[in-house]
Parts: C-alpha cells; structure tokens; sequence
C-alpha cells in the first residue's frame, strides 16, 4: 500500500459515509417544512404529530451529517495539499459560499427551529425551518458546483501551470452541474420517500398487530384506540398520510431521477466517454445496452468480455437519442486518451513512487460496471416497491404479515443503495482523473489533473493509516449508535417525540416533579 | 501592498477571532461539564445555554477553513496537511462534542448520559487545544520546504508554541465560558462562576498574552504595541468588573481582550501568513499564497453582503434565546419507550 491508495480510500469512506446523512437530510427537511407549514395552515393534530416526531428523526440523522461534514471541509488541505493548491483559485470559492451563504443560514436556523417551539411566534418558526431545509438545498448546490468543476472544468484559465478563475458564472452554471444538481436532490427525496414509507408501514402493521386496528367485512380498515399508549385515531391518520406522502414522494423521485440521469448520461457520453465505456464494460463501438456481461471484470482486460444479454440501441439511446449512432468503446477510446494525455506519467517528484509508469485509462471497471447497474436497480426497486405499497395500504392499513411489514422496512435502504452507488460510480468512473479533461471542443484544453498528483507530499504513509483507521472506527461506533436511537425513536412512535401525549392521559397533571413550576419558565424543548 | 489579498487576510482573522469568541465560551462550556458541573441537571443547565447556539458558533470554524482554501489556498494546504495528526484529532473530537450535545438528552440512562458527558468534555478540550496550537503555529512557523510542504515527520510541527497556543485557547475558553455563565445561568451555578472566574481570570489569560508578547517581539509593529496594550487594559477590565459583579461588563471586557489580542498576533505577523523556520524564503505570504484577485474580488463583493447578515441573524437568535437557564428551567428527562 502507498499513500495514495490510503487517501484514496479515506476520502471515499468518509465521503460515502456522510453522504449516507445528506440525502436524509435534504429529502426529510423538506418534508418536515411542508407538514409543518400544512399544520399552520390547518391546525389539524396529526400534521403537528408528523412535524414533531419526523422532525426528531431528522434532528438525529442532521447532526452525524454536520459532524462528518467537518472532515469533508479540512480533509482536501490535509491529505490532498497538492490537489488543493492546484484548484484552490476555483475550487475554494464554490466552499467558502456554501458555508458563507448556506451553512450559517443551516445551523443556525435550525437552532432556532430545535429550541423555538413555544418560544418564537408561529409563522417565525415556521420560517425558521423553511430556511434551514432551503439552505441544505443550497449547500448541496455549492458542493455540487465543486463536484462539476472536477467532471468538467469550466470558467478558468490555465495560468503558471494552474487553473485560474475567470468566470464564476461559468462554474455555478456548469451544465454538469445543472443536471446534477436536480438528480441529486431527486435522489435525497427518494431516500426521504422510502424512509417515511418504511416507518409509517411498520406502525400500521404494530396497530394490527396489537388488535388496535381491524379490517372489515369490506376490506377497509376499522380504526381502533388505545390512547393510554397514545394509539388513537389521530395516530393512524399520521401513520397512514406518512405513508402516502411517502410513496408518492418515492415515486415521483424516481421519475424525476430517471429524466435528469438520462440527461447527465448524455452529457457524460461526451464529457468522460471513459467513464460511459467502463459502466457498459463496452470493449468495443456498438449500439447495445448490455444487462448482463460476463468475464473477469476484475482483470480489468477487455479480451475477456462477453456481453451475454444486450438489449439492442438502448446504448445508443442513452448516449444520443437514436438506436443507431455507435459509442465509442474502451478499445477505441484508449488511443485517443493516451495521444492527449500520454502513455506514461511524467517523471516528475509529484508523483510520488508512481512518476514514469504507465497510465491505466480505464477505471475499475467491477465498480462501474457493477456501480451503474446497482444504482439503477436500487432505484427501481424502491419506485416499484412504492407503487405496489400504496396500492396495498388503498383501503387503510397494511396486512398482518411480518415479512411483508420487515421488507418494508428493509426497503429503506434500497435509496440509500442507489445514492451510493451512483457516487461510487461517478467518482471511480473520473479515474485515474482527479479533475478530468473536456473532450468535447469547446472545453477549455489541458485543465486536468490525475489522482496521482493530488495528495500531500509531506503527509507519511504512517499518517494516513492512522487517520483511516481511527475515522473508520469512529464512524463504525457512531452508525451503531445512530441506528440504534433512530430504532428506539422509531419504535417508540409519535410520543417519543411528544411526551406530552402520554402524561395527558394521566388527567393527574404531570408525575415528574415538574409540578408546581411555573410553565413560562420551563424549557418547551431542552437538551 | 495588494488591496485584496490584504483584505481577505483581515476577514479570516476576523473569522478566526469570532470563531474564539463564540465558540470559546461553548467549547469552555463543555470543559466545565464534569467537575464544574456536579449533577444531572447542573449538566443540563450548562448544555441549554448553549444548545440553540453552538451550532452556528462552529460554523465560524468551517467557514474559517473555506475562506482560507478559496482566498488563501497555498496557505490552507500548507498548514493543513503540515499539521495533519493534530487536525485528525481535533476533527474527531469536533464530531464527538456535536453528536454528543444532540444525543445526549435522547435517552433517559445514566450510563448513556454519562459516555456523552465525557465526549464532551474530551472533545471540547481536545478542539480547544489543537485550534489553539492551529492558531499558534501558523504564526510561529512550521518546518515546510520550497514547495511548502512540511519536513520532518508526523511531530515535525511539534514545538513550546504549539502548547503556548493550546494553552491559550483552553485557559481563554475556560473563563470565557464562566463569564458566559454569569450572564446565561441562575442561582447556585452563576454564583459559584463568578467566584471562579474572578478567581482565575488573570492567570487563564497570561497564555494568550504571552504568545501575543512572542509574536510581537519577533516582528511586531508599533501600532502591535498599541493593541497590545489595549488586550491588557481589556484583561485587567475584565478582572475589576467581574469582581464588582459586573457580569455583563466583564464579559464585554473579555470580548476586547480576545479581539485586541488576536489583531496584535495578526497584524504583528503581516505579511506572513505561515513563516517557515527552515528558511524565510520558503515563508507563505499574503502575496504568494493567495488567490487570483478576480477569485478574491468576486468573494469580496459576496461577503460584503454574505458576512453582515450573518451577523444580524446570529445575533438575532442570541437575542430570542437571552432568558438565563438555571434548574428550575429544566424539563424531566425525557425516556422513550416502545409503543
């Protein structure tokens, strides 16, 4: 192992991992703004219910999203010095907006939301987490206009060696970013639908199960109470409209991910034909979309590839919107890439042991190939799934069964599947490519750089294993016990975020020592 | 002198000293959590002064670091990558304190509570600490080479300075927080900090004061002299004032302190920005480490905008959140039970 290798595979853990929190977070802010809005507006019970107890989730899911976000904003200076001085003059600036313009608005903002009910006035608190869930969306933009640059450089100059800033227009109006931007935020919703959908499935399933809920002669669903648990009427209404919401929100998702990926295929066809290439494993020119290709994938030797079941000109289609146009597969594209950027690196101190060897053009094509077909698959599969439960849930509730209510359950991570996938794909797809060149002509030429290049000289190998040692650990505990409050929320429904449901019940005032203090004084919401 | 990168070297060390005076009093807050802090609900007491607020505090961190990375990038590659074990500790602890402050009050359990509580503790000191040797050693120096990268070793970057700083930024963090309580906390907790910071402040600032007297000495300027006296005034200010009781005062002194402290360590090392103490040639400098001036106008004309109304909406929730917590405040823990 060198150290590259290592920051490499520091830089993708964490990544994936903070990005497992960011699509939950983009995707249920939202939700949680327009339930909260649907109460201002109605005063009906249950949307207060499913602001409260989606709110809580969200809360527990935003703060591992903030906390690893930390790593994401020093990790380029620290392990990846060199790539940060190359693209510092255009890069940076994408950085500094998102923290100055939606970061500060985020946190504080939610701040203001976590400990405002009760304090602010009702349409300012409502205001307060609009902001906060419109902000998230920004800082997705600014990151993304970061992302885009390293697909496709735009916007600079190449001065002293160096990518220098001309046109910031250009950069937040990248058309890669233009197209990523939606199918991002396409996606987060995705992951918001499915975790709604999960939930509230299991809780309609709990009711039936617990005898609270029957189903009549007619099929439809008879609602029963047990309010001493806070199992009331209004509970099934907030189980069963987050599990609509939820559905719907999927699935409309996923048409909207599916256009907006059509169109970032497209781009990409001309902007990394590389990377299109490597996801078909498609050795040669051709037309054909292949489902199932076989050969050792992991040799990375396009000799060894047999495409089993092709459907005919569905490649073509992606690529360019007819059955017919040929796309360039590795074998032709090989060539053209080392006739521009050459057979081997440089033998230059920059990089490292690897100076004078050969370059590899064609990303590891086990994880395109496979990283294309699961991110399509997982998403799929949760439209689907969406489809099928709301027709399932048509009459009001869920059946008794329990592996129909555990796959719902387990179809929440299906989403979050695609999401990784599709990133896993697009950034192992841009290798051996840091910041990749433009092909298409009117690119600007020779802004790129390859991965090789772009980590820090001065950090040791020892360093780097430290460092991926202790985040994998950390962030290995902190899943388990992120998991493991979402669960114990989940399964404690509505009133683990609305204790006050249960001790109304009582009708003896509250039991827990807080009598007698005078209400203004009592936090409505403390840590 | 170049306009702008002199300018963007002014907002980052504004950004950093906003940093040291929000976050300063939640990171000394946090310190205070276990020994201070004697029971349950004194701990609860301390975590909601600052819980609506330390969020947008840390985010002076963040946005330190960009505008570092956009306006200076040779500068944030340099120091980043210079000090890269003490960053990985200081973002490991960064990532404990804030999970711990959203998840601590989750779960009705001692022995949850009680991890949490030593996360933040941990956290909050291992943070205020390497921010602190951060802050130090950029003006101090690192062994870094031509290309600015550091020679050396892993602890290459280690030196008296980077415990000078660490210190600084604890101690400051520490009275900071109590002159935070005084205003923010009710009853025996108030009491009990304004009888500790008057007790420790002179000594908790001594650090910072020192490091600003080292810098200055190696290459400070006469207006450094000026500011410098000002942050001793401010300290001296803040002492007689917490000692009349005067909370408020005391903790605006402080406030001056902090900001007369910083600008005398900033200016004093302008036009460097990270001094390599292998060679002066090899010294980062506002001129060679930053960003083109299209890049820095560009920023500039966003943060005359961006920077101002983070002020005002920070300053807002200050204002919603003003009420003092104290114990009788504080709601029953809350339990979660499976339905």
């Amino acid at each position: 192992m060198e150290a590259l290798e290592i920051a490499r595979w520091q830089f993708g853990i964490t990544t994936v991992y903070h990005f497992l929190m960011v699509p939950l977070t983009i995707g249920l802010g939202l939700t949680v703004a327009v339930l909260q809005t649907a109460w201002y507006r109605t005063g009906k019970e249950q949307y207060l219910r499913m602001t409260k107890f989606w709110g809580k989730l969200f809360l527990i899911n935003f703060i591992m999203g903030v906390a690893t976000g930390l790593v994401q904003e020093f990790q380029f200076g620290m392990a990846w010095s060199e790539y940060s001085r190359f693209v510092g003059d255009v890069f940076g600036a994408p950085l500094a907006l998102e923290s100055l313009l939606a970061f500060f608005v985020e946190s504080i903002f939610l701040g203001l939301w976590i400990f405002g009910w009760k304090r602010l006035p009702k349409g300012m608190h409502l205001l307060s987490i609009w902001a906060a869930s419109l902000a998230t969306m920004g800082s997705a933009y600014f990151i993304l206009a970061a992302n885009s640059w390293m697909q496709h450089p735009v916007g600079v100059e190449m001065i002293d060696g160096r990518p220098v800033m001309v046109d910031i227009w250009a950069v937040l109006t990248n058309n890669t970013l233009l197209v990523a931007f939606p199918h991002t935020i396409f996606g987060a919703f995705s992951v918001a639908g499915g975790f709604l959908l999960g939930i509230s499935w299991y809780h309609l399933w709990k009711r039936r199960r617990d005898g609270i809920d029957t189903v009549g002669a007619d099929g439809k669903v008879v609602v029963g109470s047990n309010p001493a648990i806070g199992r009331d009427a209004t509970d099934h209404k907030v189980w069963l409209q987050s599990l609509r919401i939820g559905a719907v929100v999927a699935m409309v998702s996923f048409g909207g991910v599916s256009l907006t990926g059509d169109l970032q295929a497209k781009l990409m066809f001309d902007q990394q034909p590389m990377k299109m290439a490597a996801a078909e494993a498609a050795c040669h020119d051709g037309t054909g979309f292949s489902i199932l290709s076989v050969g050792d994938l992991g040799s990375n030797d396009c000799d060894d590839m047999v495409a089993v079941v092709e459907l005919p000109g569905l490649l073509s289609f992606l690529a360019n919107g007819d059955f017919t146009t040929d796309v360039q597969g590795i074998n032709t594209l090989i060539p053209e890439y080392q006739e521009r950027f050459g057979t081997h690196l440089p033998s230059d101190p920059i990089y490292g042991e690897r100076a004078g060897t050969e370059i590899d053009y064609v990303p590891v094509m086990e994880v395109t190939y496979w990283g294309f077909r699961l991110m399509i698959t997982f998403g799929m599969l949760a439209a689907a799934a969406a489809l099928v439960a709301l027709w399932i849930a048509r009459k009001g509730t869920v059946p008794e069964s329990k592996w129909l209510m555990r796959l719902a359950v387990f179809g929440i991570l299906a989403p979050f599947g695609a999401n990784s996938a599709g990133w896993i794909f697009t950034e192992m797809g841009r290798q051996p490519f840091v910041v990749a060149p433009n092909p298409d002509p009117d690119g600007i030429d020779n802004v790129f750089m390859f991965t090789a290049a772009g980590v820090s000289p001065g950090v040791s190998l020892a360093e780097l294993v430290f460092s991926l040692c202790a985040f994998a650990l950390v962030y290995g505990v902190l899943l388990v016990v992120e998991v493991k409050l979402l669960f114990a929320y989940c399964r404690g429904g509505v009133p683990s975020a609305m204790p006050e449901l249960l001790k109304q019940q009582d009708g003896d005032g509250p039991e827990d020592g807080s009598k007698g203090k005078d209400d203004d004084d009592v936090l409505a919401f403390a840590y | 002198m170049d306009f702008l990168p002199t300018l963007w070297f002014i907002i980052i060390a504004f950004f950093w000293t906003g940093y040291l005076f929000l976050e300063g009093f939640d990171l000394g807050v946090g310190m205070l959590f276990r020994g201070f802090a004697r029971t349950n609900t004194d701990r609860r007491v301390l975590l909601n002064t600052v819980g609506p607020v330390w969020d947008g505090n840390e985010v002076w961190l963040v946005t330190a670091g960009a505008a570092t990375f956009a306006a200076f990038p040779h500068w944030y590659a340099s120091l980043f990558a210079g000090l890269y074990l003490p960053l990985v500790l200081v973002l490991l602890a960064l990532i404990f304190r804030a999970v711990a402050f959203e998840y601590r009050g989750k779960m009705d359990s001692d022995r949850w509570r009680s991890v949490w509580d030593w996360a933040i503790v941990l956290g909050s000191f291992v943070a205020a600490f390497g921010v602190g040797a951060m802050l130090a050693l950029t003006t101090t120096g690192l062994p870094l080479n031509a290309n600015g990268d550091r020679v050396g070793g892993p602890f290459a970057w280690f030196s008296g300075y980077a415990l000078l700083g660490g210190a600084a930024v604890v101690l400051f963090s520490l009275v900071h927080a109590l002159a935070f309580l005084t205003l923010k906390t009710d009853g025996d907790i108030r009491l009990r900090a304004r009888r500790l910071l008057v007790r420790w402040l002179p000594v908790a600032l001594l650090p910072m004061a020192l490091w600003a007297i080292v810098v200055v000495l190696a290459g400070g300027k006469p207006v450094t002299c000026m500011t410098l006296a000002v942050a001793v005034l401010g300290a001296a200010s803040a002492w007689l004032l917490a000692r009349r009781g005067k909370d408020g005062l005391s903790f605006a002194a402080l406030g001056v302190f902090l900001v007369a402290g910083t600008a005398t360590i900033f200016t004093a090392v302008f036009p460097i920005v990270l001094p390599s103490t292998l060679d002066p040639a090899f010294s980062l400098t506002v001129e060679n480490a930053s960003s083109s001036d299209y890049t820095l106008g560009i920023m500039s004309v966003i943060g005359a905008f961006g920077i101002p109304a983070v002020l005002v909406y920070q300053g807002y929730t200050y204002w919603v959140f003003r009420k003092r917590v104290s114990a009788a405040s504080i709601p029953a823990a809350h339990a979660v039970v499976p339905q």
